[in-house]
């Protein structure tokens, strides 16, 4: 006992420790803050606008395209509400998919509800998988925004964003549309490249604490040109768009966990992908009436999400974090809502699959022993849970 | 926003230890197919699409119609597994409640041996009084005693996860003053949407015969 094996990177990633490095000076006696006139204030506004550039370039955007945030959700809080505020006048119709982060849904769902907008939400298929031209048929003259996230947080599955973004392009070109691209890349910036021209996004959003660099920070890539109403008020900060003393470490942090994310990518991706298919397949095999969530490949490399029918996932969870295991559950019962995963649900999934769902997520500590050891536990601690369970789920849901 | 589901792991970790011991070695579980017969009654509440189903099976002493044996099976979170293994114990020690006795066990009677329980888990998590209430109906309808049988007084609002009229005022008491507040409270409508008209008007009348 005593094992710890943390497969919940998709939650949270630890801090590099070389991001750790990189932001020490400013989280230290360098405390100045970049709008004061003094030699510290500069440093610090240096610090900012470098970290600032270093983001840009690895998007292939430009540093004023760069607003740093509180983090994934105010991101896309800012992309949608902010952006379909402000450009009304093109439209009042927005484009999203059932299962993208609440930051997305429940921003699109307040201006629908609020606001006066409308909304087309695009179910993904059974695998998971949303098809770009569905969400182009949805695609109005008054679609002012459409919001399709780059992987899915819960089951990993990746989408055709570029496809979309290019085919919106052309039906903007041909006038059919004036309808902006948001993309949120939390979840896939750790393993996936993000080039804003080649999705053709006019929004991205990006997270600290997805991808081994400090919580609290992110960063809305906004294309020039584009109009966003602020969310917030009380400073000229990121050009007026999102006042307030810059986040200093957040911002040089983001920028180093970012360059070293994106550099160390292909060779992580290549070490992860053995290892999620060895869980997966192992689970799959060890465990009777279990359903693998997603599609088989078309998925982050780190992201092994099953259903383990029958058992409910929060007991499953416990048991599991009692032995040293920590992972994520799609159950009602540890969301503060009761209710179950949407982005389950959205594959046409019923509940009690739901309940039942587990998220490993891998990382760059995970090593096979681990993923030996969750292979060992896991199966009789499912088994137990089923030998107290009155239910039995019907087979065509795992077959 | 919260991911997955780390977001209220704290909060589901605020179990007491008896709730722990409970929950990770739960008492008079039954773990295999019941016979129909095997038993002298049976009692069944929630579905998987509300997130609990709980079965209990007992044997009843005719004579003195104390509870000799309590078996259960459930499909739930921590909190419901713990609390129906307390329950079991609490109808069987010290010789077995009798079944009037056993009619009046309170959601907040087994809460109260278990040392407490998150406030959310509450009652959604505490099924089991209903289950053995369903029991008791069905030991005294195989008995023929169907004069013994007791209908809930309180109406039902949904019958799957057994919601009452009288659930729903407690909890609008308590503060839910929303649908969605509600559900987190009673789970009424969730896998079950077809009643929620009936707990809208519910809430709104308990709304306004309270809170003006």
């Amino acid at each position: 006992m005593g094992r710890h094996v943390y497969l919940d990177h998709a939650a949270a990633t630890p801090l590099a420790p070389e991001v750790l490095e990189a932001m020490r000076p400013f989280l230290g006696a360098d405390c100045g803050n970049p709008s004061s006139f003094h030699g510290d204030g500069k440093a610090a506004k240096d610090a900012v606008d470098a970290a600032c550039s270093r983001i840009a370039k690895r998007l292939q955007a430009r540093p004023d395209e760069i607003l740093f945030t509180s983090g994934g959700t105010e991101s896309d809080n800012l992309a949608v509400l902010g952006y379909a505020r402000a450009n009304k006048e093109k439209g009042m119709h927005l484009v999203t998919t059932a299962f993208e982060h609440p930051a997305v849904l429940e921003s699109v769902g307040h201006l629908v509800r609020k606001e006066g907008f409308t909304q087309t939400v695009v179910s993904p298929d059974r695998d998971g998988l949303v098809k770009a031209e569905d969400v182009l048929a949805a695609v109005r003259p008054d679609t002012v925004l459409v919001s399709v996230m780059l992987a899915n947080n819960e089951i990993g599955t990746i989408q055709p964003v570029a496809d979309i973004g290019r085919e919106l392009q052309k039906m903007r070109e041909a006038g059919k549309t004036k309808a902006v691209l948001h993309t949120d890349a939390c979840q896939g910036a750790g393993a996936m490249e993000l080039d804003v021209e080649k999705l053709h996004a006019g929004l991205l959003t990006i997270n600290g604490g997805k991808i081994y660099g400090p919580k609290g920070i992110g960063a809305l890539y906004v294309k020039r040109g584009l109009k966003l109403q602020p969310l917030q008020f009380g400073g000229t900060q990121e050009r007026g768009i999102r006042p307030g003393t810059e986040n200093v470490p957040g911002a040089v942090g983001l920028a180093e966990a970012l360059d070293r994310a994106q550099d160390g990518m292909e060779e992580e991706n290549a070490r992860l992908i053995p290892l999620r298919d060895r869980l997966v397949k192992g689970l799959l095999a060890r465990v009777p009436k279990t359903r693998l969530n997603g599609h088989a490949t078309r998925r982050l490399p780190n992201n092994a999400n099953l259903s383990f029918l029958d058992v409910e996932g929060e007991a499953l969870l416990l048991y599991l974090d009692a032995a040293g295991i920590e992972a994520s559950t799609g159950s009602a019962c540890t969301s503060a809502a009761l209710e179950p995963s949407h982005v389950i649900l959205s594959l046409g999934l019923p509940y009690e699959v739901a309940h039942g769902s587990l998220r490993f997520s891998l990382g760059r500590a995970t090593t096979d022993h681990d993923v030996d050891y969750a292979l060992d536990i896991l199966p009789p601690l499912v088994e137990k849970l089923r030998s107290i369970s009155p239910v039995r789920v019907d087979e065509k849901y795992y077959a | 926003m919260p991911d997955v589901t780390s977001r209220d792991r704290k909060q589901s970790w605020f179990y007491s230890d008896t709730v722990k011991e409970h929950f990770f070695r739960p008492k008079n579980f039954i773990d295999r197919d019941v016979g129909p017969d095997e038993y002298d009654a049976t009692g069944k509440v929630g579905s998987p699409a509300c997130g609990d189903e709980l079965r209990v099976w007992m044997k009843v002493d005719p004579e003195s119609e104390r509870i000799r044996e309590f078996r259960w099976k459930t499909f739930g979170c921590g909190s419901a597994i713990a609390s129906t293994s307390m329950a079991s114990v609490m109808v069987t020690e010290n010789g077995g409640m009798t079944l009037d006795e056993a009619r009046d066990l309170k959601p907040q009677d087994i809460m109260a041996r278990l040392g407490g329980l998150p406030a959310r888990k509450f009652h959604c998590s505490v099924l089991c009084d209903k289950a053995l209430r369903d029991a008791i109906n069905d030991y005294y309808r195989r008995a023929g005693k169907t004069d013994k049988m007791v209908v809930e007084s309180a109406r039902l609002v949904d019958p799957v996860a057994k919601v009452t009229d009288r659930d729903i005022e407690e909890a609008v008491l308590e503060g839910a003053h929303t649908l969605e507040a509600v559900q987190q409270k009673t789970k009424v409508g969730i896998g079950n949407p077809g009643v929620l008209p009936a707990a809208e008007e519910l809430i709104r009348f308990y709304k306004e015969k309270y809170f003006g």
